[in-house]
């Protein structure tokens, strides 16, 4: 005797049944009123039914308040009157058997950790026994070391005993950004290089030194800049990035893309005689961005290059972004998150800031604004060549002002580098003003003759000629190319530095 | 596919009871305002209520809340402006990935969260939902209110 029955609709099955909270079938029996239902909106039957057309386990049915399967089942017979009603179960699960571990800190690197990779080798027992006896790394932190990938931004100061130590610790992949070659000045910090290497690329170099150093290491050059357009693929693969960049545009987009790809950002910088280090993760506490929301005005903040770096210190620093690094790999320890290490190698003094998230940071705050990559370039003022000349601004070359100093009316020389640079060398007739001591020291310099400024390379004295045109003066001009152009087309005595 | 918000200090909640939980699966109800659970492309989660793992065995990878618990709790919300439109389980030791055996388990509509506990302390958080028509799960959005300001 067929009866229609009410079938009580579960939420996430609505949709299928025109949104409907009850639909009516006519049945004898719960098998026959579920397949009829199923007959009448086909979408539902692969919620209800696997593939060999039983019930799914987790598809419960009830009538009225008792399970089926404390009736007769899908046979079960149903009268008018009664009310059938699906009801979700809910179950899931991790993927394959895991084994109870010991309480451990969190690890960010490869989320299933040593579990399910290979043993390490003899030749690795031996050549990392003294990580094995530490119990906070051990056997298991060792095959998380072997299984992680970290991108070092700059094969720089910071970039080269980051990369040495993260090779000679074990690190399965490393990934280095750079497209300079290595140079005289590099030595003097760059531990990564030789004598020899001068004038080779330096992932070429550097790939050499950290395979021979460690033949397990996979050494992934990419010999580009790193750009709005690249960074998110570049990025991608790799657990932790690693920043040793010597510019503003490349750190901006290095802790984006780590916030928008939910990396941890191992963060270090340098100048002079002072370092700074931090681990960013938007996921656990501020970003760079919370830091610094914005890059100080272009040229306030001297690079390394032109401001100089006592050669030891990224040593320090670099090494401390490689502590950090083995520490979010193996979950050892506690982070950087939130905290700013800085260092004074003079007074030879550790300071800590905390830092906090920026609730009002446009990337990873909770109104964030930011959703992608920007113009970096453009967000820190500069444009794509740091070195590229300012448009409109008067300049000579080191050949047109050799010939004007030896014809009549030579120009003023100013050179407005810092005295210990003036030590190296310097363009005979020329009179020192540093460039921060410029605007104090106008009266020097005399308007109605024409005025020549250099620097080492370009970059200051392309500030100090702008701020002697604002301030009204009108016969000056920038050395194109500083001191080192001079040396070049010049007078190769001078010596480059 | 519906994004979903989290409320403030809910994500911390579940995390919490994801390592409180460890080594064994951790799981529970999300809780939704009834008028953002449908048609809307935002379905904002305002309570979760943690759950005890009721699976009889291999509490470490598996976790189940029997229909029982589910139709009384849908009662308890009955009246109410908020509707279930989720569950949340942990992951001890894996990453907040739905599993195969989550996916066959799994119906349309609700929203997933999966979270990651690596070595006892909560890790990833994961947001999915179940594709209807290919029984596959897709990630969706997940927006956490911000926690509250790390103290000095």
């Amino acid at each position: 005797m067929m009866a229609t029955v009410p079938v009580r609709i579960p939420t996430p099955l609505r949709s299928f049944v025109g949104g409907a909270a009850v639909a009516e079938v006519e049945a004898t029996t719960l098998g026959g009123a579920l397949r009829a239902l199923v007959a009448r909106h086909g979408a539902l039957e692969k919620h209800l039914y696997s593939a060999d057309g039983t019930l799914r386990n987790f598809v419960n049915v009830y009538v009225n308040d008792e399970d089926m399967r404390q009736l007769d089942g899908p046979a079960t017979p149903l009268r008018a009157g009664d009310t059938v009603t699906i009801v979700p179960a809910i179950a899931g699960g991790s993927p394959g058997p895991s084994a109870a571990a010991p309480a451990r800190p969190a690890a960010v690197g490869p989320a299933v950790g040593g579990d399910g990779e290979p043993r390490l080798t003899p030749d690795q027992l031996r050549r990392y026994s003294r990580h094995l006896l530490l119990p906070e790394i051990g056997v298991e932190g060792q095959k998380k070391l072997r299984a992680a990938k970290v991108l070092l931004v700059g094969a720089g100061g910071l970039g080269a005993p980051a990369a040495l130590y993260l090779a000679a610790a074990g690190v399965g992949e490393l990934g280095l950004v750079d497209f300079d070659v290595v140079e005289a000045s590099n030595l003097q910090r760059q531990v990564l290089f030789s004598t020899a290497d001068i004038g080779r690329p330096k992932l070429d170099a550097a790939r050499d030194r950290l395979t021979g150093l460690n033949p397990d290491v996979v050494v992934r050059p990419f010999p580009h800049r790193l750009t709005g357009d690249n960074a998110l693929e570049v990025l991608r693969p790799y657990d932790v990035v690693v920043d040793g960049t010597d510019n503003f545009p490349t750190r901006y987009l290095v802790n984006d893309a780590s916030v928008l790809l939910g990396k941890p950002n191992v963060y270090g910088s340098i100048y002079r005689f002072e370092g700074q280090a931090s681990v960013f993760d938007a996921r656990r506490g501020p970003c760079y961005r919370c830091l610094y929301p914005e890059p100080p005005p272009p040229g306030l903040v001297p690079s390394c290059a032109e401001g100089g770096v006592l050669g030891v210190l990224p040593g320090l620093i670099g090494t401390l972004q490689a502590i950090e690094t083995v520490k979010l790999l193996t979950g050892a320890g506690e982070p950087l998150y939130g905290r700013l290490l800085l260092f004074d190698a003079l007074a030879m003094r550790f300071r800590e800031l905390r830092l906090q998230k920026n609730p009002d940071c446009v990337l990873c705050g909770p109104h964030a604004t930011q959703h992608g990559l920007i113009d970096y370039p453009a967000f820190c003022g500069v444009g794509a060549e740091p070195e590229a000349p300012a448009a409109g601004l008067p300049t000579i070359s080191p050949t047109e002002l050799a010939a004007r100093l030896a014809a009549d009316d030579p120009p003023f020389v100013l050179d407005v580098r810092e005295p210990n640079e003036w030590e190296i060398g310097r363009i005979p007739g020329a009179t020192l003003i540093p460039l921060g001591e410029l605007p104090n020291r106008l009266t020097e310099l005399t308007r109605a003759r024409e005025v020549v400024v250099y620097c080492r390379t370009g970059g200051r004295s392309r500030r100090a000629v702008q701020l002697l045109l604002d301030l009204g003066f009108t016969r000056v001009e920038n050395l194109e190319g500083g001191l080192h152009a001079w040396s070049d087309q010049v007078d190769p005595r001078i010596p480059k530095y | 596919m519906t994004d979903v918000e989290l409320g403030a200090g809910l994500a911390e909640e579940v995390r919490r009871h994801g390592e409180r939980a460890y080594p064994e699966e951790a799981c529970g109800f999300l809780v939704g305002e009834a008028a953002s659970a449908s048609g809307t492309a935002r379905r904002r989660i305002v309570r979760v209520e943690s759950m005890e793992n009721r699976v009889g065995d291999q509490r470490t990878r598996r976790f189940v809340i029997p229909p029982d618990e589910v139709r009384r709790f849908e009662r308890s919300l009955e009246g109410s402006h908020e509707l279930l439109v989720g569950f949340y389980h942990s992951h001890p030791d894996h990453p907040a990935v739905p599993s195969q055996f989550d996916q066959e388990h799994a119906w349309p509509w609700y929203t997933y969260l999966v979270l990651s506990v690596a070595h006892g302390r909560a890790d990833e958080l994961g947001a999915f939902e179940l594709d209807p028509d290919e029984r596959r799960f897709r990630p969706v959005e997940c927006t956490v209110d911000a926690p509250p300001l790390p103290r000095e």
